[in-house]
């Protein structure tokens, strides 16, 4: 085929492109991981000194160490924030999951038209603003805010939910439910009605028959689901740092103060590159499962 | 036998969808309440839209969300696309896998590790941050949702189409823009269009790599929102709710009629 | 119940001896009384009465959209009848959901388990019944063994061939050991060579269990070879049942006639009826047909003459005196290998199809296009059709 060089050349401008502007950058966060900061601008050290030449480039390579790592290690407030992001990131995925598939599964059992809409009103709020959705939740948490009107107006007592973990959770599940309820529908909308016939065939109830079939070749989009969710919360800031209270620690928080903050950057790359290392798992088997599904589709 | 939907079903889909939607309408009656607090019903009025138009940095942040999100939407949609290109029809080629990583991880990165690392791409090389290093970074993150659109639909474009145009004498760059191209074009505009939306919405990368002289709009509100809510928040969202909801909807009738026509 | 385990071995001889339909003494398995299933406007079954005995092999034929996978979905429980009850072993399954019924369903589309091995889809149904693990696991080997796939037990259904996962599927369905095999088109997804090979095989093995089979299809040849009896069904009706020899020599309708095999049908006007033979006068054949008729059929009525084209003689020379006589000449031929069949334009302007067998090798005179031929055929080998 003489198509296939061209196509080839075709691919190298993104590739260059994601090269620069995303694989590079990695190599800049770990370098700057193993600097030390400085009161300079840029504020970091070292900096590699061209005009000395390679001399100025040994020198660099010289004062790299772990010294920031080591820093991270001994201040419990970083490893607090690494395992509650763990924390909230796993607590809400198992939410969205029990709150995701009932209106997956239910989205999947309308006639197709329907479903067409359905899609839509489930795909409508993901187009929308995050940051406004997140403000959304604001103005009905905060204490004299919509919940506690409508609390008060049944006589029950008022909830303090702005700025607490609480907060969080909603917030989260809130912003990521459509990235559970998609995948999950994905899969359960292809699954062949045959197959359910035919377990109930050989003697499935309705709810036999799901746990034996539906929900097993469910599977992959449970995982898919899961890990779109999983992953990008472990990193969240806008969530944790808007509905979440000065206790609320999590990475992506962490992040945002050492650099803007604190103008640590070598911390903020540390922590940043600590994450990833926690993320590459869940990332490798992301793209893996992406790559399995497409394949299939072929 | 396709059972309709259980009542449990039903109830399930109509809690979820008030769940996901509640908040935004809420959101949307706010904005045109005419008491200066969120939560006290004032009357209605439209004075936060008329505040609006009178505040210079809103509507400068607002051009410059725009300028940002077409010329990255369209940056990445022209590279996402061959992206997309690649991976379906090439099969097997060196770096592939890697590649394919670099498309998918994006996806799924925190922003906040995006963010700082382009940041640090452009320190390195001593750019100054403004407009232009916001754009190149919105342009690096979309364009991976392009290529995932975009291939979802190459794959299932019949490739003897492509085939036959080469039989019929095309050069493959031909048969591509003659034949492949006219029929994957709505999925090319959806993936600008989402690029475009992304762009439009993201806060944390625009934080680390804008500059002075560039702020959007997600960068504005954040800065306001942090000060507490406000009705001119409510009134500026409400705008960009109706704007892609708009914009969605109108997608999503048009493409619902093209699929009544072909079928 | 003594026709269990009937022997048939010589299938042409002993299979009519299996006869339990006309034996008012017994009960049928299977019972469809006036069963009527409508899906909006639309009637697939209508009306529709039947009787299924045990042991018996049974199919269900007609063109897609007769109604016959419907008719089996209902016996199945996955559609409720409008009208009508249907019974199994006496008992009224109105009510009873798909999982309650002990009749299992081979799919069209086979529909395994993607995320089950084979061993795994065959126990599915014995799990499903709390069968203790020991006797399920021998179940699933004596399947495996029963349709030779003792190898394959732990290969995924993306792992085999379309044969292999027709086989699996009949395994699954029958390892629960049903009262009644519904099996839905189960050929179909099948290419010509092995689809053969497989009726003989599944008629083979229904013998070994002497379990009832009913069986859906749209393919003439696969009913014929299969089926104890045969229903042809037509628009929701069943038009005709019969047993597949009775259902190709003595068809009741043009329309039985015309679906099932090849057919040339010959209007006519009645001249004489004495009650064993008839007479018709036709433009087609200027003598007259003759064809043997028991009933009294009025003068002067319509009448269709059914005869099959290996049923009809073509000659090169002019045969002697009689009816069924038609001059013609050759429009057409094509050599089948075992049979030529031959098209002829009759002189009345219409087309004949006869077919001869080609007994053998070297033929000494040749039959060529535009050749001058006569045709004939026996009274006896017409069938007398008055709708």
């Amino acid at each position: 085929m003489k198509g296939r060089p061209r196509t080839g050349l075709a691919a190298l401008a993104p590739f260059l492109w994601l090269g620069v502007f995303f694989l590079f950058p990695f190599l800049l966060v770990a370098k700057l991981s193993l600097s030390d900061t400085a009161l300079a601008m840029p504020p970091y050290a070292p900096r590699v000194d061209w005009s000395a030449g390679w001399a100025g480039v040994r020198a660099f390579f010289a004062a790299l160490d772990f010294e920031t790592y080591a820093r991270l290690t001994r201040d419990s407030l970083y490893i607090a924030s690494y395992l509650s992001s763990l924390m909230f990131a796993a607590v809400a995925t198992g939410i969205l999951l029990v709150i995701g598939y009932p209106i997956a599964y239910g989205m999947s059992r309308f006639a197709a038209s329907t479903r067409q809409a359905l899609l839509m009103a489930v795909i409508l709020p993901f187009w929308t603003s995050f940051l406004i959705r997140v403000y959304a939740w604001i103005a009905v948490l905060k204490p004299e805010g919509l919940l506690n009107t409508f609390l008060s107006q049944f006589g029950l007592p008022e909830l303090n939910l702005l700025n607490t973990d609480t907060a969080v959770y909603i917030g989260l599940v809130y912003a990521y439910l459509p990235f559970m309820v998609l995948p999950l529908y994905a899969v359960l909308e292809k699954q062949d009605q045959s197959l359910l016939e035919a377990a109930a065939d050989l003697g499935c109830t309705r709810t036999q028959a799901f746990w034996r079939v539906t929900f097993p070749l469910s599977l992959p989009g449970v995982g898919a689901g899961a890990l779109l969710c999983f992953i990008p919360m472990v990193g969240e800031f806008v969530i944790p740092d808007l509905l979440g209270g000065s206790g609320t620690l999590m990475l992506g928080k962490t992040i945002w103060t050492e650099f803007f903050a604190n103008r640590d950057w070598p911390a903020a790359s540390a922590v940043a590159i600590a994450m990833l290392a926690t993320l590459v798992i869940p990332i490798v088997l992301y793209q893996r499962q992406q790559t399995k599904m497409i394949e299939a589709g072929r | 036998m396709k059972r309709g939907p259980s009542a449990f079903n039903i109830a399930s889909v109509v809690a979820g969808l008030a769940f996901l939607h509640l908040p935004i309408v809420l959101l949307v009656v706010y904005s045109f309440n005419a008491s200066r607090l969120v939560t006290v019903w004032g009357g209605f009025s439209t004075k936060w839209y008329g505040a609006l138009l009178r505040d210079d940095q809103l509507l400068a942040a607002i051009w410059v969300t725009l300028r940002v999100g077409l010329i990255s939407a369209s940056l990445a949609t022209v590279l996402g696309t061959l992206a997309a290109v690649a991976l379906v029809r090439s099969g097997r080629f060196k770096g592939r896998l890697l590649f394919s990583g670099m498309i998918y991880a994006p996806l799924v990165m925190p922003e906040v590790i995006l963010g700082l690392s382009l940041l640090l791409l452009f320190v390195a090389f001593g750019l100054p941050r403004g407009f232009w290093t916001v754009t190149v970074s919105h342009a690096t993150v979309t364009l991976c949702y392009v290529t995932v659109v975009v291939q979802a639909r190459l794959i299932s474009f019949d490739k003897a189409l492509e085939e036959a145009a080469r039989d019929l004498g095309c050069t493959p760059l031909k048969a591509f823009f003659a034949v492949t191209l006219p029929n994957i074009a709505p999925a090319v505009a959806a993936a600008w269009m989402l690029a475009f939306t992304l762009s439009l919405d993201d806060l944390v990368i625009a934080s680390f790599t804008s500059g002075p002289g560039a702020t959007t709009l997600p960068m504005r509100i954040y800065s306001q929102v942090r000060l507490g809510v406000s009705p001119e928040i409510n009134a500026v969202s409400t705008l960009l709710v109706g704007l892609v909801a708009t914009g969605v909807i109108a997608a999503y009738l048009f493409q619902n009629r093209r699929r009544g026509r072909d079928a | 119940m003594s026709t269990s385990r009937r022997p048939r071995l010589n299938i042409g001889a002993v299979r009519s001896s299996f006869a339990p339909w006309a034996d008012p003494s017994l009960e049928p398995l299977v019972r469809f009384e006036g069963v009527t299933k409508r899906f909006g406007n639309e009637t697939a079954v209508n009306d529709v009465s039947l009787s299924i005995y045990e042991s018996e092999f049974f199919a269900l034929l007609g063109p897609s959209g007769c109604g016959k996978t419907t008719l089996m979905r209902l016996l199945a429980g996955f559609e409720t009848p409008d009208a009508g009850r249907i019974t199994l072993a006496g008992e009224d399954l109105a009510g009873r959901s798909p999982h309650q019924r002990p009749v299992n369903m081979m799919f069209q589309s086979y529909a395994l388990f993607p995320h089950l091995s084979v061993e795994q889809n065959i126990a599915f149904g014995l799990k499903q019944q709390g069968t203790p693990k020991g006797q399920i696991a021998d179940r699933v080997t004596e399947m495996l063994a029963l349709v030779r796939l003792e190898g394959l037990a732990r290969r995924k259904p993306h792992q085999l061939s379309g044969g292999q996962r027709q086989r699996v599927a009949l395994a699954r369905a029958i390892a629960p050991n049903p009262k009644m095999l519904l099996l839905d088109e189960p050929l179909a997804a099948l290419d010509k060579k092995l689809r053969e090979e497989t009726q003989f095989e599944l008629i083979a093995l229904q013998q070994r269990l002497g379990m009832t089979f009913l069986i859906v299809t749209h393919d003439q040849e696969e009913a014929m070879v299969t089926a104890d009896r045969i229903a042809v069904m037509r628009e929701g009706h069943i038009v005709q049942i019969g047993r597949p020899a009775e259902v190709y020599e003595t068809p009741n309708s043009r329309y039985v006639a015309d679906f099932i095999g090849d057919v040339n049908l010959f209007e006519g006007a009645v001249t004489a009826a004495d009650g064993k033979r008839v007479t018709l006068a036709t433009p087609d054949c200027p003598v007259g047909f003759e064809a043997l008729e028991d009933d009294r059929l009025a003068v002067g009525s319509t009448a269709w003459l059914g005869v099959r084209p290996e049923k009809i003689q073509l000659h090169l020379d002019p045969p002697k005196e009689g009816p069924n006589r038609m001059a013609g000449k050759v429009a057409d031929y094509g050599y089948l290998g075992d049979w030529t069949t031959y098209v002829v334009e009759l002189e009345s302007g219409r087309t004949v199809r006869a077919a001869r067998a080609n007994a053998s090798r070297l033929v000494a005179r040749p039959i060529a296009c535009d050749d001058l031929c006569w045709l004939t055929f026996a009274p006896d080998a017409a069938v007398v059709l008055t709708r």
